[in-house]
Order: structure tokens, then sequence, then C-alpha cells
């Protein structure tokens, strides 16, 4: 489950934050703030590859001791940034993709509501919720971990692409 | 050779066997026997059998399935190519051996290996005991250099370790892991310094070590490795994620760890990866590397920083006791100092302890490393990580006291949350910087920024009130220095929202009221008291503007008086979002002589909003003095509570100098803090008017008619003419327009802008001159309307001319009445002179009344019986009741009697119908040569009321000239003799016989008039003329008659005509002319005159002069029979017969004309 989600602009301004555990919301604020510096270089970095196979998803940002930073980034530049707590280490790397997979798609549900306008803060308080949510862990595919204790340490393995939301 | 063969067979059999015997023993499988030849025994021994060589025996002996187990070396120390191609084979095969060994026993090893691991799910299954194995194959890969596969067991064993981690948080717990378990004693860090940490491995190995210890060597062994890979790099990274996922780890077992002990680990760990790699690679190498290392470093800082607080080193004070105890407890648990790095200076071990040793130690090796990471995080770009750690510094420079050092900080951080527009870190950077400035007691700063957040949505209420409070406090200081003003950004305390005119055209007259209503929100979160809100108002005269005359103004200024601000857009970074779209207009500048083109371009009008400064924070611009000025022009407010929310301000002011005015600034103040909006915008402005009285007075119809009541609508605008009591208009009366007193007339009074005040009734006071209106009291810039009732009086047209027979009389007007062209109505103009009391000139007012008749008169004759007929045609678009008709003579004549024939008294007459009266004269004795005739009828409109006035009746004058009958002129038509019928073609004769009815009369006596033995004769010429063409005269057709003047006398004409056309034909008409004889002295004079002009006028005199002459027309038919001998020599001249002198009797008659018999056409004419 991600505990921090947020769209941001390509200009680098928030269009969309949202933490869960609410108490603690300016500290993710500064996380997500803070990640954008590495964005920025995976960006730059990426800049030389081509446009179409260029993969959205940046991976891990960075790590910190109590969380997991994983970033994905548009077409159009726009930035998905999630956090993700360190201690759930059900979540790897296929889960995130999916998960971003899956806000990209409620992203581009808002992007195509007419009453939006590009670039203005998304204020619904449900647009994005089916990741933002407890939502990736009921419906991704992430449960197999725990289907096999003890397994194998190769075990992570997850199928990869869950029940997609429809709403 | 024998011999060599007699010692295999007699010893070295033996001891092969016996060695093949130990290897047996040992169940040892990789073997290999070499035969060391000399390679000049073999030359000799070409021949020899194979079978009896030793190689063979050997083979036999040994190597009965693996015949590739023996080799031989021939010469070993010679150099030949022989011998070399000996070593190949044989170093071919102990290699190949060699790795099927190799591979035969590593497979079983791993085997035996994997057979262990799939035991784990078994109680007793240690992992120590695994790890030990499998590091076995680690070493092995690792001696053979197989770095890389060595890596892989550890790898192995590192995920293995974490996966048990991991389901051990999920409750399936091992056994095994409770070891692990136990509390953390010892945290002195991960020692890279030694390939192998001997000394955890034992720990290991006896199962004692802790989960750091485990980690710890796992790491070590990784590293190694990983810098024998030549992948320095990699450690960071990996280290990094090591020392989170001890943390983790720690708490996912719920390892109990002493406070800070952690912290210590970590970062002693972090300085020890960083120092590894710093020892294996060049500075080049690490600077182009730092974006791995950076994040170790800023971890280090971190937990430096977590430590410092720990143990009280940030405070102001330094440690406590308590603090004290805990630093001990911790450097205890660091142990003592490896003797690796013993004789190293700047060891993790010797910083970590220097810097809990004391407060200033600690400062500087925190402020070393904080610096060090911010300059990293810097050098690769990333500014967002270097501020976010440069807040941290400001934190512990503010517990340290020292904001000074934190402001710069804490300013750099804002800025960058600023520009990207991050909410909830510019509240809490705002926050700490409050707090600093506070410190600092930069008052000014202090106090913009509590406005920051008094106003910030994200703070909790308390703290809003709390940062509010802090302004009102300073605010309501006594101040030490009275005039000084601290000027704050408006936008933060509050918004102004929309702006209302009351008028709403924002056009106000010089002394009106002009209200301005402001919308402001409230940011506060309390109701705040401002002593005055000011509005500065910039005034400027645009002299020579049309746009800004009263009239102008008040007519087409038509906006809706509101003016709406677009509102901040404060959390929006300062990019594209904030700048408003371009506005550009195109630009023509023309010439003004010939209005070519000059120049042409586009203008941008929003330049001020695109170009200014791109700083949100802090861009506060000192406002003009003059705008705060005393004396400049000000909307002043005092005394306002503004509650949080919206707030509706009203400004009165009263209006004084006319011109434009433009709102500039608006300020509130509470106490000294001046709460300023530098620019209001979009331009805000209002005009002052002044404006002159003016007396406007209209028709309230389209057009005025005479004879009836009309009404006038009276307009005085007051501009700023107050109307005192008393003040009336004066007006000088036109002699033929009335003004109606009505009692009941009232005056209304409105405002400017149309709304009713007031009214009040009208007093009319008229005497034979002036007729004086008192207006109502008004106040200026008002409008007062009345209605008067005006009656011009129909103007008695002149008198008639002689009419014409059945001809239209020209009518004569009064010399100012205005004849206009068409059948349009005859107008007056009446001019009313007005006297104002605002002014010492008279107002003249013309009036135009339209006379709504025509009349028009005729003399209708029957023998010697005459009539008059009066047509009275009305061209208004009224309907009249005409009543009361007369026809009077003006002369008086005695024996004259006018008999009307009309039977109604009263008649309608519609709208552009024409009504006609006719009356018989009658007289007695001899008719007067002239009849003045006055026609009167009364008149009303059909469909009003009863007036209640009397009506004056409309009348005519007009004259009638030479009306008696003198001549009777009767023709007759007879068919040729024998003929029944008159014929066409065929000559038939027309007698005329002219007869005199009278004798002789005062008209007759002119200079025709010819005397000869008391008989009186007169010269007259007859014409017959046939204008339809129906009759051919043949012969003559005008003669001269001398006419005896007595009664009865006749005179008979024949003449010959010829009927062109069959059918009733009407006679040929027959004109009589006085034969005037050419030797008048009357006549040479006519001719003077005539050369002189035939104007209107200089007839007009003619006539007066010759008071028995003929009308004008008349005249002027005299004058066309005359034009043909103007210039030659004097000739008799014709002059015709008034209409009312000759009566044919015969007009009318038709005389039926058969075709002739040899006339097959018949023509119908159809007219």
């Amino acid at each position: 489950m991600a505990v921090c989600i947020a769209v941001i602009a390509k200009e680098n301004y928030p269009l969309y934050i949202r933490s869960t555990p609410t108490e603690n919301e300016l500290k993710f604020h500064y996380m997500v703030h803070t990640s954008l510096d590495v964005v920025d270089e995976k960006i730059s970095a990426m800049g030389k590859a081509l446009v179409d196979q260029r993969e959205l998803y940046l991976g891990l940002l960075y790590p910190t001791e109590d969380y997991k930073v994983y970033g994905y980034v548009t077409n159009s530049k726009v930035k998905f940034v999630m956090v993700v707590d360190s201690s759930n280490t059900a979540l790897r790397d296929n889960e995130i993709r999916s998960m971003f997979r899956k806000l990209h798609n409620s992203y581009t549900d808002v992007m195509c509501n007419p009453f939006y306008n590009p670039g203005d803060r998304i204020q619904s308080r449900w647009a994005l919720l089916p990741v933002s949510a407890s939502s990736p862990v009921q419906v991704g595919p992430t449960s197999c971990v725990r289907s096999s204790p003890g397994g194998p340490y190769s075990c992570v393995r997850s199928s990869p692409a869950g029940p997609l939301i429809t709403w | 050779m024998e011999k060599d063969t007699e010692v295999y067979k007699a010893t070295v059999k033996d001891d092969l066997t016996k060695w093949q015997n130990v290897l047996k023993a040992h169940s040892s499988v990789d073997w290999l026997i070499v035969i060391v030849e000399n390679d000049a025994k073999k030359k000799n021994k070409t021949n020899i059998l194979p079978r009896t060589s030793i190689v063979d025996k050997i083979r036999n002996d040994f190597c009965n399935k693996q015949s590739d187990r023996c080799v031989v070396l021939s010469d070993p120390l010679k150099d030949s190519s022989r011998t070399q191609e000996s070593w190949n084979a044989f170093l071919t095969k102990l290699r190949t051996l060699l790795l099927m060994s190799f591979t035969k026993n590593l497979g079983k090893f791993e085997d035996d290996m994997r057979t262990l691991r799939e035991k784990r799910t078994e109680p007793g299954w240690s992992f120590c005991e695994y790890f030990m194995v499998q590091e076995e194959l680690a070493f092995v890969f690792e001696m053979l250099q197989q770095f890389e596969d060595a890596l892989v067991q550890y790898d192995e064993l590192d995920a293995l370790f974490s996966q048990y981690v991991v389901n051990f948080g999920a409750g399936d717990g091992a056994n095994w892991l409770t070891f692990f378990c136990q509390p953390v004693k010892s945290w002195n860090g991960l020692i890279l310094r030694k390939p192998i940490d001997m000394e955890k491995r034992e720990s290991i190995q006896r199962r004692e070590a802790t989960l750091l210890d485990l980690r710890s060597y796992l790491f070590s062994r990784q590293c190694t490795l990983l810098l024998f890979l030549q992948r320095p790099w990699e450690v960071a990274q990996r280290a990094l994620e090591l020392l989170h996922n001890c943390v983790q780890e720690l708490k996912l077992l719920e390892v109990s760890v002493p406070p800070g002990a952690l912290d210590c680990w970590v970062f002693l760990s972090c300085l020890e990866v960083l120092q590894r790699i710093e020892g294996c690679c060049d500075r080049a190498q690490i600077d182009s590397n730092i974006a791995h290392t950076v994040g170790l470093w800023s971890y280090a800082t971190e937990k430096l920083k977590s430590l410092g607080y720990l143990c009280g080193l940030v405070s102001e004070k330094g440690p406590n006791s308590e603090d004290l105890n805990r630093t001990v407890d911790l450097l205890a648990g660091l142990g003592a100092e490896r003797p690796e790095t013993a004789n190293t200076a700047q060891s993790p071990y010797k910083k970590l302890k220097e810097a809990l040793s004391s407060v200033e130690a600690f400062e500087k090796h925190y402020l070393d490393l904080s610096h060090a990471t911010i300059e990293m995080y810097t050098s690769i770009g990333r500014i967002r990580s270097a501020k976010f750690v440069g807040k941290d510094l400001a934190e512990f420079y503010m517990r340290k006291k020292a904001p000074q050092k934190a402001e710069i900080y804490l300013q750099g951080a804002l800025k960058n949350y600023l520009a990207e527009g991050w909410a909830l870190p510019i509240t809490h950077t705002r926050k700490q910087l409050a707090e600093c400035q506070k410190h600092l007691g930069q008052i000014e700063n202090y106090l913009q920024t509590s406005s920051l957040l008094a106003s910030d949505h994200h703070l909790t209420e308390e703290e809003r009130k709390h940062f509010c409070q802090e302004i009102l406090d300073f605010a309501s200081q006594p101040s030490d220095n009275p005039g000084h003003k601290i000027v704050l950004p408006m936008q933060s305390f509050a918004q102004l929202r929309d702006l209302h005119f009351d008028p709403s055209n924002a056009v106000v007259h010089v002394g009106g009221v002009l209200c301005i209503e402001i919308t402001m929100y409230s940011q506060m979160p309390v109701p705040v008291h401002v002593e005055q809100i000011v509005v500065n108002v910039h005034f400027s005269i645009e002299k020579n503007n049309y746009r800004k005359t009263a009239e102008w103004l008040t007519k087409h200024k038509t906006s809706n008086g509101i003016i709406n601000f677009p509102p901040e857009t404060a959390p929006f970074p300062v990019s594209q979002n904030s700048l408003p779209a371009l506005e550009l207009y195109e630009m023509f500048e023309r010439s003004p002589s010939d209005n070519s083109l000059n120049t042409t371009g586009i203008i941008c009008r929003n330049v001020h909003m695109l170009l200014r400064r791109q700083e949100s924070s802090s861009s506060l611009e000192m406002p003009s003095g003059v705008a705060l000025e005393e004396g400049a022009h000000v909307l002043r407010c005092s005394h306002v509570t503004l509650e949080p929310g919206a707030n509706q301000i009203t400004f009165r002011t009263q209006a004084k100098e006319p011109g434009t005015y433009t709102l500039r600034q608006l300020c509130a103040s509470v106490g000294s803090v001046w709460f300023v909006l530098p620019h209001i915008y979009p331009i805000v402005q209002y005009d002052v008017y002044s404006q002159e009285p003016q007396l406007h007075v209209e028709p309230l119809a389209d057009s005025l008619l005479a004879g009836i009541p009309q009404k006038v609508k009276f307009t005085v605008t007051t501009g700023h003419y107050t109307i005192k009591n008393g003040d009336s208009l004066q007006l000088s009366n036109a002699e033929a327009m009335l003004i109606l007193c009505q009692a009941e007339s009232r005056a209304m009074v409105y405002s400017n802008t149309r709304e009713q005040s007031s009214d009040a009734a009208l007093r009319i006071q008229s005497s034979d001159k002036v007729t004086s209106i008192s207006l109502p009291v008004a106040p200026a810039y008002h409008v007062i309307e009345f209605e008067l009732e005006v009656l011009s009086l129909p103007s008695a047209p002149a008198l008639g001319g002689e009419s014409d027979m059945l001809g239209m009389a020209e009518p004569h007007r009064k010399h100012k009445d205005k004849q206009k062209t068409g059948h349009c109505m005859v107008t007056t103009d009446h001019k009313v002179s007005i006297d104002c009391p605002w002014s010492i000139y008279s107002t003249v007012i013309a009036l135009t009344f339209s006379v709504p008749f025509r009349t028009t008169h005729a003399l209708l004759s029957s023998g010697t019986r005459k009539y008059v007929q009066v047509c009275v045609q009305n061209l208004s678009e009224l309907d009249f009741q005409l009543s009361d008709s007369y026809l009077v003579d003006t002369s008086d004549s005695t024996d004259l009697q006018l008999v009307p024939l009309n039977t109604q008294s009263q008649q309608p007459i519609y709208s552009k119908q024409s009504v006609f009266f006719v009356w018989e004269l009658k007289w007695t004795e001899e008719p007067p040569p002239s009849l003045h005739c006055r026609f009167s009828v009364g008149f009303s409109p059909a469909s009003e009321e009863q007036l209640s006035i009397s009506l004056k009746p409309y009348t005519y004058e007009f004259k009638v000239e030479n009306f008696f009958t003198l001549y009777n002129v009767k023709a007759e038509i007879f068919p040729p003799s024998g003929m029944e019928y008159c014929r066409t073609g065929s000559l038939c004769s027309l007698e005329v016989l002219i007869t005199r009815l009278s004798d002789l009369l005062e008209v007759d006596k002119d200079e025709a008039l010819t005397e000869s033995d008391e008989h009186f004769s007169t010269k007259l010429m007859y014409e017959v003329v046939d204008n339809s063409s129906n009759w051919a005269v043949c012969g003559k057709s005008c003669g001269v008659i001398s006419m005896p003047v007595a009664a009865r006398a006749t005179h008979r004409v024949h003449m010959e005509v010829m009927p062109l056309f069959a059918g009733y034909l009407p006679l040929p008409d027959v004109r009589l002319f006085k034969y005037l004889p050419h030797h008048s002295a009357h006549s040479s004079q006519l001719d003077a005159d005539s050369w002189i002009e035939n104007d209107s006028l200089s007839v007009d005199k003619h006539g007066d002069d010759q008071p028995d002459s003929s009308s004008l027309k008349s005249r002027g038919s005299v004058h066309s029979a005359c034009s043909s001998e103007h210039k030659g020599l004097p000739m008799p001249r014709l002059q015709a017969l008034p209409a009312g002198q000759v009566f044919n009797s015969s007009s009318g008659t038709q005389v039926l004309v058969i075709p002739s018999q040899d006339d097959h056409v018949l023509e119908v004419s159809v007219t």
C-alpha cells in the first residue's frame, strides 16, 4: 500500500498529493518534493533514449529509512511519485509498476473530464483514490507472497497485472 | 631402459598400487600419472614395441578404462618443440581434469548444500550452520578468483536471511531466528578494512552473532568482493540499502535497541563505507560519482543530528546529566576501537566519540557534515535535497540560538518551495522563518511573514490566530516614533474582491455624492479593527476631450458599476499559470491633417502585469510618499472592523473638481501597521463633471397645431445652479400665442440619474406682456420637467386675391409665414423670449405651429346669379368638428346678401379630407365692383372632450372682384343647310352670340371704353379655340368687335367649322378679351414696369398703385399676351375679361356629328 501518492505538474508544482497517515502530511510533502531531484536526474538521463522506447517507470528514486520513493513520468512530463512503507516488503517492482499504471489510468480519466483544466490542482477527493487508498493491496497481485510462507527466497513473483478497477 | 622396466616392476608399480589404494580409500577419483621420459633414450627405442614401454605398462596396470589419466612428459628440461608439445598436452590434460574434478566436487558440494537448505523447515536447522557451508563455497570461488560467483553466494545468503526476517514479521517465525532477536548490545559499525572479519565469523560459527553482527559480516564480505570486482559505487548503494534494511529488520523483529544505538551504528557504518571507498578510489573518481555517495553523507548527517538532539548537544545550555548518562551508554556500546583503525586520525570511531564528547565538537562535526552534504547535493544539481538539508541546518541554528545563520537557509528553502508552489512546505518553512525573524528582531519581515501565516489555511485556527495576534499586538503598541509606519503588502491581510460604484456609471457631478462600495475579503482568522481604510486617488483633468463632457458622460458611460478583481493565484508557482494572457491590440496612428497612416503596430496593454518582478515574496515596493500624503485625493473610511471573510466597505465622497479620478492604492491601517495594495488593477476610475444650467422647450407631439391648445414640455437642467425659492422663468408673450394657465399643472423634479425626487405645483402668473412661471425649489444637478399648454391663434390669412374661375387663390401670408412646398401645412413661428434666473441673457425659443387647414375659395356663376364656394382642407392628422360657418361681407354693402346654402351647422372634417361651403350672392341694386369676404368657421378637435377655453374660429379672408356678369356668350353649331346633322368633314356654321347684360357700370370705365353721342361702346376681341382638336376652324378664328355698352346689346358672329370626328362633340371654346388701344399712357408705363422685374413684390406695388387693375393672374396673362410686342412698336393689347364678367351659356353643350357616308373608319376614343 502506498502511503503517499503525488501527481506533479511539468513545472514541478503538485497537482495532487495525498498521504494516508494524514497527521504526517508535511513529511511526505517534503519527501516528494525532494524526490523531484532524482526524478529530474532520471528524466535527463533518459532524455537520450528514443521517445517511443522510453520507459515511463523510473523505478526506485531513493530509499529512506522508513520509506521507499518510486517515480513515474508520463510523456507529457507529469510526474507520479509514490511513497511506500519500507516495512511493506510485499511490494516489489511489479506491484509498483502496476500501481503506477493504474494511477496513470486514473489520471487520464481526470484529464478526460471536460471540466478539468490541465494544470489545475486536482481537487476531487476521490479522483485518484483507487491507488492512493488501500486498493493496491486489496486489488493488486501482491497477496501471493503470503500464500507461500517460507517458500524459496525467489518466491516473490507476482502476476503482472491485477484486475483493473473500473469506476 | 631395461633397467627402467625392471625398476618399475620392482618398486614403482607397488608404489603406484599403494597410492591408488590410498586414493580409493579416500574415495578420490581425481588422479593423473605423469611419466617423465628422457629424450636420449627415446631415440634408440623407436622400434621397440609399444606394449613393452613403461607407459604402456602403466596404462595397462592402472588406467584400464581411463587411458587419458596417464600423460608423458618428454624431456621437460630441454628446449625443443617436442618438449613444448608435451608440456602443452600435459597442461591441457591437467586443466581438463582439474576442471572436471572441481565441477564434480563443487556440484556435489552444492547438492549437499541444497539438501541442507531444503531441511530449513525442520526444527533443528540452523542458519548459521548453513551460512558456514555456503560461505565455504564462496571461499572456494574467491580463491579461484571467481569473485562474481563468490558474491552470488553471499547475495543468496543475504536474500535468504531477508526472506526469513520478512516471513518472521509475517508471523511465520523460525526458531533459529529468535536467536538473532537478542537485544543489541554493541553498535560498533561495519568493519570493511579486513578481507574477512574473523571475529564476527567466529561468532556466527558459534551461533552467538546478533543480527547486526551477521549483517555486518555479510556486508563486509560483499564489500570485499565488490571492490575486487572494481564496483565501489555499488558498495555505496548497497550500503545505504543495508543500513535502511537493518533498521527495518530490527524494527520488524522487535529487537530491543537502546535509543541512539542504531544511530551510532548507522553513522559509523556510513563513514566506514565512505572511507573504504575513498581508500580505493582517486579523488577524480569520487568527485564524478558523488551521486552515489551523497546518500550516505546525507544519512550520516541525519544520524549525527539525531544523536546530537538525543544527547542534548544541540540545546543552548548543553547536555544535562540525563543526556550525559545516555552519551556514556552510547559510547560504551561502541566498545574499544579496532586495532586496524587505531592509528587512523579520522576514523569513524574517533569522529563519533569526539562529536559526542562536547557541544562544540558536535557542532563542528555536524556543520562539517552538513556543509559537505549541501555542497555535494548542490554540485550534482539536487537543489531540493540541498535545501532540505539546509533546513535541518537552520533548525539546528535556531536551537543554538543563532537565528542570523538560520535565516539564509530558511529563505533559500522558502524561495524554492514558493517557486514550485508547494503549499505545505511553504507554510512550515514560513513558520520557522517567522520564529527566526522574531528572534532577529526584523519587525517588518516578521509582521509580513505573520500576516502571510495568519492567512494561511494550512495552519490550524489557533496558529493563525496566534500570528494574527502578533500583528495586532505590535500594532497596538504605543510607538516611540509616532510617524513611523510599517508597510506590509495587502494580499495576505485581505483581498480586494470587487468594487461597486453608486451611481453605477461612476459619473458624478460637482458636489454630488459618490459611493464606492468595495468587498474586501479578510484573510485574518479573527475580526480586525482597522482604524482607517484609505484609497489613494489620482486626479487628472482631460481637457478638450469630448468623452469627458457632461453630456457624453451622463449618456454614454453605461457600465454596471461593478468591477471584479481577479483573485490572487498565490498557491501556484510563478510559472505561466499566474501570468495573464497577453492583451494585444492593433494600433494605428494617423496623420491629423490628411488621415494617412503614419505608424502602425501592436501594443501589449498589460505589460505592467507581464513584466513585473517574478518574485512573489517580499516584492513590496514602498508606496510612494505622495500616495500617502494627506493633501492628496483620498477616500477614507474610518474605524472598520474587518470580519473574517467578505466585508463590505463603503466610501462616500463628495465630488469637488471636475475631472477623472483613478483609484491607485488601497491602504488599511492597523495602528502603525499599514497594509498596502500598491496597485489596483484593473484600472478603476470615476468622473466628476460640471454642467451649465440649461432650458429645453420642446413640443410633446411631432408638430404643434395652431388654433388648438398644444402641450409643450419645459425641461430645466439645473446643472450647478440651485433653484431657490422665488426663481421663475419669465416668458415674454408673443402676440399671437397664448400660454394657457392651468391650475393643476405640476412640475416634476428628477435627480440627474432620472430618479424622481419630488413634484410641486407650478405657479403661473400672467400679465399682458410677461408670463412668469415660478420654478419649484430644486437642488443642483437636477432636472425639472413641466408641461404648459400653449395656443397659437389661428392666423387670419390676409386678403385673398380675386379668385379665378374655379382657380385656387394664392394665399397671401404674413411676411413671417413660410410657404412650404407640397401640401404641407402652413407654419407660423412664434418666438418666445425667456428670462432664466441663472443668466442675464434671455433665451429665445422658437415654436413652430402648423395651421391645420388650407382654405380656397371660388366664384361660381349661373347666368347672372353668383355663388361663393369655400373649400376647407384638413391637412393635419387630427379630425376636427367644424361648426358655425359664416361668410360675411366686410365692406358692409347693405344691399348685398350672402345666402348660405349649407345645411348642417356641425360638420366633421376628417384628417386629409375637405369640406365645401357655398353661399349665394344676392343684391338688389348695382353690385359693387369688388367684394371683401371673411369666412369663419369654429373648429375643435373632434375626439376631445369639452375644452376649457373657447377657441377662436378659423377665419379666411378673401376678395372677389368683378364678379358681376357683363357678357353672355352663346355659341351654336348648325348643320349645313339641308342636313339634319353635322357630318364629319363637312363644313358647319358656328354662330356666336355675344350679349351685353348690363348698362354702363363702374367696372367698364377703362381705356377701351369709347364714348360717342352718349353711347358708350367698348372693343372686345373674340377667339374660337378648340383645344381638343375636334373642330377645324375654317377661316378667321378671331375678330375684334365694338360692343355697345348697353343692356341687351348683342353681337353675332358667324364662322365655318368642320367636325373632324363623329359623335357628340363639345363646342369649341369662345374666348372674349378686352381690346385695349395702344396709345394709352398707362400702357407704356406698364411696359416700363414690366421691364423692371416681374417679381411678386413689384407686382404687388403695382397692384397698390392701380387699385382697379386686375389680379396678378390676369396681369400675367396680359403680360404674356403682349410679350411678343415687348420691344416692338406699341401695339394694341389684349386683356382677358375676369371670369365673373363672362358667362358662357353654351359651355357644356354638345353637338351630334355623324360620320360621313364614305367614312368607314370608326374611331373610338376613350378618355
